[in-house]
């Protein structure tokens, strides 16, 4: 037993005498053979060759304290010192560790074998299929929640005859709609004030400052405003989702509703895919407005373009299409990140590590999903020609 | 080993006069307990009679609001950072659900504190921690799995296997038997048993598991009326406190006893 806090390995604490007289090799430990120590101890011993000798004898009388690294140590020199055809003569420890030496010598230790990781060609080859593989399963197992999904609020909005859990529709709207005002509101007057800034700086070389009033209108509108929301409420909201109902699983929280006949889907997933797609557009036209305010307050400083004349150009620049144009977008960003959230909550697995791994996973499939949807939608206005 | 003699020198963990309370509600009310070293101590009561707040006052984990804790020989009420680091490396804990970092495989678990307080190279850390996981009588395939691939009983081991990753003098389990059937139960029991008398160990046992007390303590702390009662089961059944009359004398009790 120590009695002492861990000493760093020190040869005046513990040491190893090795002496050869005629073919036997002894060695002689002295000193605190514990696990402080080790680390010396085990080089010491990995230096013993035992070269043209037949017997060895391990006279540990000099240990003054032993504990289960240490004895370790010893049973393993003695073990390879037999596997290597020395006869082992004597062992001997002070007798107070009788019992650990008897304990120890009862177990069979096999040594740890590390797997290395293969390299080349072929292994990356294998890795990259893997990849793929993973990312079909992951996008088919989706489809096969959207189609659950999409069944399930059909029947709770066309016949209610189960009632919708209003509440927590109402929560749901309160926590990812109300209480991100500050956040959106605040990044949005940002990103306003700089497009206006660098729209002002390169269009007064043609001499055209007034279009960034066009630029500010048509970009916040149809663009960024509805962009921005969404990325926010992804990293805030849809890691939020994904968080709670992985950490409900991990506390066995959805076995124990479904053993219930509770559903799922119903009761989870669509308070928060409803209420996001109802709290997104809201958030979605709160920004643009803020955003323009950014861009008004920019142009004023700047470029002394006055309030009415804004308002007069911003009027021009834009019809209420261009708003609808950025706010329809805002429902099918809410559903996709509502239903990436709850879908990767729902793989989460019954450990701590998948909740923070399956979260990053969330959050950055709906970004993906969100330009992704956003360039799709570009494609399909510049068709349709609006 | 101890030198023994001087009676200072054979109590591992002194608990005087400690108080805890949260919330305006006092947990201990001027507590004194002492543990002797090679001893296994068991503690039990009631919910909510604070032996897990206990626990976790002797180990630094909860601030009293007063009293003082005096773990082999250092004072741990208002310790500094670097004499806490001396006394964690000579004491292992298990906690309840076996806290193995679930990121980490069994192997790289034990080593955790091999790496931190230790300069072993990767090859003996290795071995070490085979070496635990047949202390605690895990199979060696058992290295490279992740905690959530065990079972509840491997799990406990594994833990223990951590707590011991450093041949610690003390170790603390906290409801050790709690969730495993009674014969997992029962050869945990006899593990901690055979591990305390082969390395030397100090236990303090946080326990609901009258089978558990009756194999392996040497002695009994109950927490009653915000303090501790001490003795063994055979004074104890004498105690005139109902709740720890109705603990032994119980159903359950009776049974538990009657097999010894």
């Amino acid at each position: 037993m120590r009695n002492r806090p861990l000493a760093k390995p020190d040869e005046s604490l513990a040491d190893l005498r090795i002496e050869w007289r005629q073919n036997v090799l002894r060695l002689l430990p002295t000193g605190e053979w514990n696990v402080g120590q080790s680390s010396r101890l085990d080089q010491l011993l990995h230096g013993v060759r035992p070269e043209n000798v037949r017997e060895a004898e391990i006279d540990g009388r000099g240990i003054t304290e032993l504990d289960s690294a240490g004895a370790w140590l010893l049973l393993r020199e003695k073990r390879e010192l037999e596997s290597s055809g020395v006869r082992v003569r004597g062992f001997v420890l002070p007798d107070r560790y009788g019992a650990l030496l008897q304990k120890m010598e009862g177990e069979k230790v096999i040594a740890l074998r590390h797997a290395s990781r293969p390299r080349g060609f072929v292994p990356f080859l294998e890795s990259l299929g893997r990849g793929t593989m993973h990312a079909l399963g992951q996008g088919y197992g989706m489809l096969g929640f959207l189609g659950r999904v999409t069944v399930e609020a059909t029947e709770a909005l066309l016949a209610p005859r189960r009632e919708l859990p209003l509440p927590a529709f109402v929560r749901q709207i309160e926590e990812t709609g109300l209480t991100a005002l500050p956040i959106v509101g605040l990044l949005a007057f940002l990103v306003g004030v700089v497009l206006a800034y660098q729209g002002a700086d390169q269009l007064h070389r043609f001499g055209a400052e007034i279009f960034t009033v066009d630029l500010l209108g048509v970009g916040f509108l149809r663009e960024l405003g509805g962009l921005i929301t969404a990325i926010i409420v992804a990293g805030r909201s849809g890691s939020a989702f994904t968080a709670h109902i992985g950490t409900m699983r991990v506390n066995e929280e959805i076995d124990a509703m479904e053993t219930m006949g509770l559903n799922i889907a119903e009761v989870l997933v669509l308070p928060r895919v409803l209420g996001l797609v109802i709290a997104l557009p809201l958030l979605t036209f709160y920004a643009d407005m803020v955003g323009l305010i950014g861009g008004l307050v920019m142009c004023y400083f700047d470029l002394h373009i006055t309030v009415p004349v804004f308002m007069r150009e911003l009027q021009q620049a834009i019809t209420y299409k261009t708003l609808l144009v950025g706010l329809i977008k805002a429902p099918v960003f809410a559903f996709l990140i509502g239903l990436v959230g709850c879908f990767e909550g729902l793989r989460v697995e019954r450990n701590a590590e998948s909740v923070g791994r399956l979260t990053t996973r969330s959050v950055v499939e709906s970004i993906f999903l969100i330009i992704t949807f956003d360039a799709a939608f570009s494609i399909l206005f510049s068709i349709i020609g609006i | 080993m101890t030198s023994g003699g001087n009676g200072k020198d054979d109590v591992a963990i002194r608990v005087r006069g400690l108080v805890n309370a949260f919330n305006g509600k006092v947990i201990h009310d001027h507590l004194d307990l002492d543990v002797m070293r090679g001893e296994v101590l068991g503690v039990v009561g009631g919910s909510g009679t604070g032996k897990s707040v206990l626990l976790r006052s002797i180990i630094g984990l909860n601030r009293p609001v007063s009293g003082s804790v005096e773990v082999l020989g250092v004072e741990t009420a208002g310790i500094d950072a670097e004499d806490l680091k001396g006394l964690q490396v000579r004491w292992g804990v298990l906690f309840q659900g076996g806290a193995l970092f679930s990121s980490q495989t069994v192997a790289e678990n034990i080593q955790v504190p091999l790496r931190r307080y230790t300069h072993m190279s990767q090859e003996l850390m290795d071995e070490i921690a085979a070496m635990k996981l047949s202390l605690v009588g895990l199979p060696q395939d058992a290295a490279q799995k992740y905690p959530s691939e065990l079972s509840g009983g491997m799990v406990k081991r594994a833990g223990l296997a951590r707590a011991l990753a450093l041949d610690p003098e003390l170790l603390f389990l906290d409801e050790p038997t709690s969730g495993l059937d009674p014969i997992s139960a029962n050869q945990f029991d006899e593990l901690v048993r055979s591990l305390q008398e082969s390395l030397g160990l100090t236990v303090f046992m946080v326990t609901h598991d009258i089978d558990s007390l009756r194999a392996i303590t040497d002695r009994i702390a109950v927490l009653v009326n915000k303090k501790t009662k001490v003795g063994t089961i055979p004074t104890l059944l004498h105690d005139p406190d109902p709740w720890i009359h109705e603990y032994f004398s119980g159903a359950r009790g009776r049974a538990a006893l009657a097999v010894a």
